[in-house]
């Protein structure tokens, strides 16, 4: 067993938080998320073309007045995605558009993927995100509060906060696209962030009705000692498999991974430096869980 | 918890490859299925197109408010009622009346009503009026009389677009209702859907109607196709309704393309009439307020057989014989969500899908053996049956495998050893204070089984709200990551236990390494 002396480090681990959180609450407040067309609307194109730039496709589509329109490279060379901002319904416009491409590039254009999201149905989506996330943080929160006593629930929201909006932040800050499978991200983050809080807050309780006499302090830092080994290599191994999908995977489940890759980061260091804390500051004691106790099957 | 009796461990391995049996039933061949049951490719990895309509049934509520004048006036007149100020809106009819006692009683009778029936359904009228002053009043449809006229919009439409649909023939089409006003529409293996939502962006309401300058209808200017201005009576002398078929053909004399149409007895009736009154006169084929042609009517067509001209090209012709054959839409379809993926997107992402699924599982197998050596081979066991069971049972269910979930299968490999982890973890710290190495396994186990199911249950939390709130190919995500963590408890609690129960126990007392 490792003896890092990790309630040490808490003070200063809980003020590197606090800064973090409040930068990315100001990030995502001021420089706001970069949403993808499935919460904003509008046209996403996906070609492939040899011979062909994006400063030339881009040519083509200006004389459209198409709006916003945002061209890059996408993946191998001679894949470019083509994003059009787009006001009100209009049907015409997709056909439109690929005629216009495959007419003037003089090359083969073939259009792998097309996607066009209504203003109605993408703010359906923001709104059914919203809920999906906010719903899984009250039931993550009604859970450990049944499971066990309310100042583990609050540790355990707060990090679960902490992480949300600190990789949400991180997506402000690289303009990362938030897209659907962004949201099944976070949504899976809030699921792994509480999967490392719950199996250490186990301990502590496990602990507290060993130790009498320890102080939450010290049994909060022999519980992260005693659950460490796991933590790091169930933390290793799904980065294992999510750094696989990150480079193996394909650009569309780029985003993705990327997001997961940070929550498990962001998850795994809130469970040691954030969840623990706060039962210091609650001033948890073995006499909080003590009826709690006689529920646990040994 | 190192005991197993018999039958316990038979049933614990008969479940396994009962369930784990049926993912090989996914590499059959197509032809000669032994178990109809496969995992279905989502659209995202074998490339086809969804399509999200949404009708718009504003047009509908004026055209059935406007049907409503008449009956109405009819009504006031026959009971004596004045009325002034008869004023027609896009959803209301407003109008003054000097009896609105002897109004309101006629209005709202549940015998007889043919101006305001009662939907027994919803135990409303159709129609409610308010009063605005005095003696105005405002006439609308009620709430249920709104939700009637949508869902028998919304049924009829469902069935024109099946209709013209499997009338292109594509493989396989899924179309169903979803929520008040949406059809969703999945068509695989579908590269270009333009061509179906020109087809579904169009009502094909057609109509034949004079070209006249006679105003006793009023008429409509219209340009024709070859660009006159015609005025066009509003009087429809027949609709598409009468049609029973139309087949696109080529005329003999100059190979136009062109649409010959049958009509029902009732349509031919009405067609002959008008063909015969009006010899000399242009007749006008009007589609959805456009005219297609206006051709002469040179003598009476009393066949019920006519045709179509209109400089089409065979495709336009194959096309618009293909939506009278359909029938009319009773409102526009807004095509309001579109995903389409191209077959060569699919298979690349079915590629890389695999390929990082392969890596991740390979990296995974080898740190648990560096780490755990023979427990780590019992994990890396547990990890294969665990996935045979996940695409068991997604075969059992049919479930749909999409692009994120296959994401989620990679997931569950990365996070599906962390129960294993927890119980050997465990183990090592009942090792140290334990001296029967059984005793030490047993309560090492026992100790970690709670912590394995907290910390499972937050995760399948997670996945459950993720499926209910999630769409498309995210579903598939929620699904796969779900399952995972069911085959993740059944795999590590009951095989990897197993297992591990005949490594310590062949063993007895000797040194152990975990």
């Amino acid at each position: 067993m490792t003896n890092y002396n990790f309630s040490s480090k808490f003070k200063h681990a809980n003020i590197f938080s606090v800064i973090l959180f409040l930068i990315s609450i100001i990030l995502i407040a001021f420089k706001g998320l970069n949403y993808g067309i499935d919460f904003k609307g509008g046209t996403l194109i996906e070609l492939r073309s040899n011979n062909t730039e994006a400063s030339s496709i881009r040519d083509v589509l200006k004389n459209m007045n198409l709006g916003d329109v945002n061209v890059k490279k996408f993946g191998k060379e001679g894949d470019f995605l083509i994003k059009v901002e787009q006001k009100g319904d209009n049907n015409k416009l997709i056909p439109e558009i690929k005629k216009n491409l495959s007419d003037s590039l003089n090359t083969d254009v073939n259009f792998r993927r097309v996607e066009n999201v209504g203003p109605k149905v993408s703010a359906e989506l923001l709104q059914s995100g919203i809920i999906a996330i906010s719903l899984s943080l009250a039931a993550m929160l009604f859970y450990i509060w049944v499971r066990f006593e309310w100042q583990f629930s609050i540790g355990s929201i707060i990090a679960l906060f902490h992480d949300v909006i600190i990789t949400l932040g991180i997506f402000s800050l690289l303009a990362l696209e938030i897209n659907l499978s962004i949201i099944a991200a976070v949504l899976t983050i809030v699921g792994y962030s509480m999967n490392d809080t719950v199996v250490i807050y186990d301990r502590i309780r496990e602990n507290l009705g060993k130790f009498h006499k320890l102080d939450i302090k010290d049994i909060a830092n022999l519980s992260i000692n005693e659950t460490l080994a796991r933590t790091i290599i169930t933390s290793v191994t799904t980065l294992l498999a999510l750094f696989s999908i990150f480079i193996l995977g394909g650009e569309i489940l780029r985003g993705f991974s990327f997001a997961m890759i940070l929550g498990v980061l962001v998850g795994t260091y809130s469970s040691i430096f954030v969840a623990s804390p706060i039962l210091k500051y609650f001033k948890v004691s073995y006499k909080t869980i003590e009826k709690e106790e006689e529920k646990i099957v040994p | 918890m190192l005991n197993f009796s018999k039958i316990n461990v038979l049933i614990i391995y008969i479940l396994f490859i009962f369930i784990a049996v049926f993912s090989f039933l996914n590499l059959q061949n197509d032809n000669n299925q032994l178990v109809n049951k496969k995992i279905n490719l989502g659209l995202d990895l074998q490339g086809g197109s969804y399509l999200l309509l949404e009708i718009n049934s504003d047009s509908l509520v004026k055209e059935k408010i406007q049907s409503k004048v008449i009956p109405i006036k009819k009504l006031l007149k026959e009971n004596e009622i004045n009325y002034k100020n008869f004023k027609i809106n896009d959803d209301n009819l407003l109008l003054s009346i000097d009896n609105l006692e002897k109004f309101d009683l006629l209005f709202n009778s549940r015998k007889d009503n043919i101006v305001n029936p009662y939907i027994d359904n919803y135990r409303s009228y159709e129609l409610y009026y308010t009063k605005i002053n005095n003696n105005q009043i405002k006439i609308s449809f009620s709430k249920f009389g709104l939700l009637t006229i949508n869902n028998s919009a919304l049924k009829q439409s469902i069935e024109i677009v099946r209709r013209r649909i499997d009338d292109v023939g594509t493989k396989e089409p899924t179309i169903l209702q979803r929520g008040e006003k949406r059809i969703l529409v999945e068509l695989p293996g579908l590269k270009d859907p333009e061509r179906i939502k020109a087809l579904l962006g169009k009502t094909a309401q057609l109509n034949f109607r004079l070209v006249s300058d006679n105003n006793e209808f009023g008429t409509d200017e219209l340009i024709s196709e070859n660009g006159e201005k015609l005025n066009i009576s509003k009087r429809i002398i027949m609709s598409g309704e009468n049609l029973i078929d139309a087949q696109p053909s080529i005329q003999n004399q100059n190979n136009e393309p062109t649409v010959s149409f049958t009509l029902d007895r009732l349509g031919a009736q009405k067609f002959g009439r008008a063909t015969t009154d009006n010899v000399g006169k242009r007749l006008a084929i009007v589609l959805d307020g456009e005219i297609v042609s206006a051709p002469n009517i040179n003598e009476p067509i009393t066949s019920g057989n006519g045709m179509i001209s209109g400089n089409f090209t065979f495709q336009e012709a194959t096309d618009l014989a293909l939506l009278l054959r359909s029938g009319a839409l009773p409102t526009p379809l807004i095509v309001v969500e579109e995903r389409t993926v191209g077959p060569d997107l699919g298979e690349d992402s079915i590629k890389s899908g695999i390929t990082s699924l392969i890596v991740g599982f390979i990296l995974v197998i080898l740190f648990m053996l560096y780490k755990y050596k023979i427990f780590g081979l019992i994990a890396n066991t547990a990890l294969i049956a665990n996935l045979l069971m996940l695409t068991g049972i997604l075969t059992i269910l049919e479930a749909t495998l999409t692009l994120p979930g296959i994401a989620g299968i990679i997931l569950t490999v990365g996070m599906a050893v962390d129960a294993n982890v927890l119980i050997f973890e465990r183990i090592r710290e009942e090792l140290k204070t334990e001296k029967s190495i059984i005793h030490a396994f047993d309560s090492g186990y026992a100790r970690a089984k709670i912590t394995v199911l907290d910390a499972n249950i937050t995760t399948l939390i997670a996945a459950i709200i993720l499926f209910a709130f999630g769409s498309g190919p995210v579903k598939g995500f929620a699904i796969t990551l779900g399952i995972g963590i069911i085959t993740t408890l059944f795999t590590a609690y009951f095989l990897a236990r197993h297992l591990t129960s005949l490594v310590v126990l062949n063993t007895k007392n000797k040194e152990i390494n975990i």
